[in-house]
């Protein structure tokens, strides 16, 4: 399906949170199946989603299954039948539907999954951190990530173009920040129906369940004999998706005017200190970064908008005249060091840049982290720079109670 | 009973019966998602109409799985003794009893994995379908047939 038949008219800037933004990208890609199990904080998608078929603007099909499992493999049958489909999720959903993320990326089905990132239990916490984000991290689906509304409703909009692609066929996730993107009301301005439509265009099927005349089984058995291949050959797939995704968000510039990147950055050209984070963190390191400039402290800021595939060249060429570079991140990294700080290390480490390296620890559970905190993590940046070491351990746990949390102390010779 | 043999034997095709063999396929054959077709080209009568030895089945069809290994005991049937009554062929959970024009015809040993269900169902007595050791020949077996049961013997 391309478009449906109802159109909604919308002004040129609306005031959605990022819920009502992906509900918004859903009914205008015109989706075919949508399979969900709603959890704070992603309910608004679903919700805003079911309000619109309720008002006669979908006509495709809205299933509300028994669980998050259930959800991903009603996604999962859709898509082999033919169909468009999406979902979205969060946390505890997201562990629950993770045995199906590796069905749908294995079995090269096109979703679209909205996650709408959140702690993982225990303790029981609806609020935003990266846990489940970087749950994902090997599930061979795409990830990319929006700060804002704005950015959650184009990212949802180019993800079924590049899942949909004929040389990508791998499912995508759309993620946000919870809470301080799903439920704060931000301007967006939206593509109208029509040239949104045009834009993610017509579903192309490929080896439909629904054809008869030439029946095919998905997902079959395969041993030591033929695995390695199709595992080789979806991350191929995955790997080659960054030219496709390049393309999209070329196409997506052109129709919008807004511009995205596989990595985003902020003032790194000259930079010394710089922060990497994802989501609405990237956003509030503009602020500190801004404010450690007029300090004299050249600060810049790098976010990878697609966190997977990673983006290892890039990140290298974005770091390679840092001379420290803080890795922020918002997950407990249970007994080693955080997911981004191995990303962006791994980047580094063939190249000549030698920047002090270091992990924060924040944020977990939608503690808040602050303009005046990020500046704390700059200055202490900028005076290992002036030491030329890294003053105590690679990793450090920031905004908690308690003793300073450090590990990892490894002395550089 | 040849032509029988023949109507079991071509339920299955080794990877030296098909010109191009997946076996011998590599990495650009390899249909992405791990699909495999049913059949080879589009689907020309209907499927339910045509019998499984004239369908044109892909190599990836499970019927040119082997399977037969999986086996430890094995149905042997007695020809002499089956009354042809299909409750076998009713129960068989992997369409192993072949039976043509409602009569048995043999079975299929590529697929059986001896799972014993058709000789708990035939009706006659003694059995017309009984399961043995994997390593004893048919002929063996025959040889050593159960007798007929009494009345209340068990």
């Amino acid at each position: 399906m391309a478009q449906n038949k109802k159109i909604m008219e919308l002004n040129e800037v609306e005031v959605w949170d990022g819920n009502y933004a992906n509900a918004s990208a859903l009914r205008q890609a015109g989706v075919d199946v949508i399979s969900a199990y709603p959890i704070t904080p992603s309910t608004g998608t679903v919700e805003g989603y079911a309000s619109f078929h309720a008002n006669g603007y979908i006509d495709g099909e809205v299933v509300i299954v028994e669980s998050e499992h259930a959800a991903m493999s009603g996604c999962v049958g859709a898509a082999a039948a033919g169909a468009r489909v999406a979902t979205a999720t969060a946390s505890q959903g997201l562990a629950l539907m993770i045995e199906v993320l590796y069905q749908a990326s294995g079995m090269r089905m096109p979703i679209v999954l909205c996650l709408v990132n959140r702690a993982l239990a225990a303790p029981l916490n609806v609020n935003g951190d990266h846990s489940d984000l970087y749950l994902t991290s090997q599930s061979g689906w795409i990830s990319l990530d929006a700060c804002n509304p704005q950015e959650a409703y184009d990212l949802t909009l180019c993800a079924f173009k590049i899942a949909e692609h004929k040389d990508v066929r791998l499912p995508v996730i759309s993620n946000q920040d919870g809470f301080m993107t799903s439920h704060t009301a931000q301007n967006v301005r939206p593509l109208s129906d029509e040239v949104a439509g045009k834009f993610v265009g017509d579903y192309l099927e490929v080896n439909s369940l629904l054809n008869f005349d030439h029946p095919v089984t998905h997902g079959v058995q395969t041993e030591s004999d033929w695995h390695m291949e199709h595992k080789a050959k979806q991350n191929d797939a995955m790997m080659k998706s960054a030219s496709v995704i390049e393309e999209v968000f070329a196409e997506f510039e052109q129709i919008s005017g807004r511009k995205y990147n596989m990595i985003e950055t902020y003032k790194t050209q000259d930079a010394d200190v710089i922060i990497v984070a994802l989501g609405t963190t990237y956003e509030s390191a503009h602020i500190a970064a801004d404010n450690m400039r007029e300090q004299g402290i050249k600060a810049g800021v790098m976010m990878p908008r697609v966190f997977r595939p990673t983006q290892i060249e890039k990140i290298a060429n974005a770091l390679k005249d840092a001379k420290a570079v803080v890795c922020m991140d918002r997950s407990a990294p249970g007994g080693q060091l955080g997911q981004l700080f191995q990303d962006i290390s791994s980047a580094l480490i063939n190249t000549p840049a030698r920047p002090i390296m270091s992990n924060v620890i924040y944020g977990l559970g939608g503690r808040d982290m602050t303009v005046i905190e990020l500046e704390d993590i700059y200055k202490k940046a900028a005076k290992d720079v002036e030491n030329g070491k890294l003053s105590g351990s690679i990793q450090e746990w920031v905004g908690v109670r308690g003793p300073e949390l450090k590990y990892y102390n490894v002395e550089g010779n | 009973m040849a032509q029988h043999n023949d109507v079991v034997n071509n339920l299955y095709k080794s990877k030296e019966q098909f010109e191009n063999s997946i076996w011998d396929q590599g990495w650009d054959e390899v249909i992405p998602g791990a699909a495999v077709y049913s059949f080879d080209g589009e689907i020309q009568a209907p499927v339910v109409t045509t019998l499984p030895e004239d369908r044109n089945v892909a190599e990836t069809n499970s019927m040119n799985k082997y399977v037969g290994d999986w086996r430890v005991v094995k149905p042997v049937w007695n020809v002499d003794l089956c009354i042809d009554c299909q409750n076998c062929w009713v129960y068989c959970p992997d369409s192993s009893i072949i039976s043509r024009d409602k009569e048995m015809v043999g079975i299929d040993y590529n697929h059986c994995k001896g799972c014993g269900i058709c000789s708990d169902v035939c009706p006659t007595n003694p059995k017309s379908l009984v399961m043995f050791n994997e390593q004893i020949t048919n002929e063996d077996a025959l040889n050593q047939w159960p007798e007929k049961k009494k009345k209340g013997e068990k």
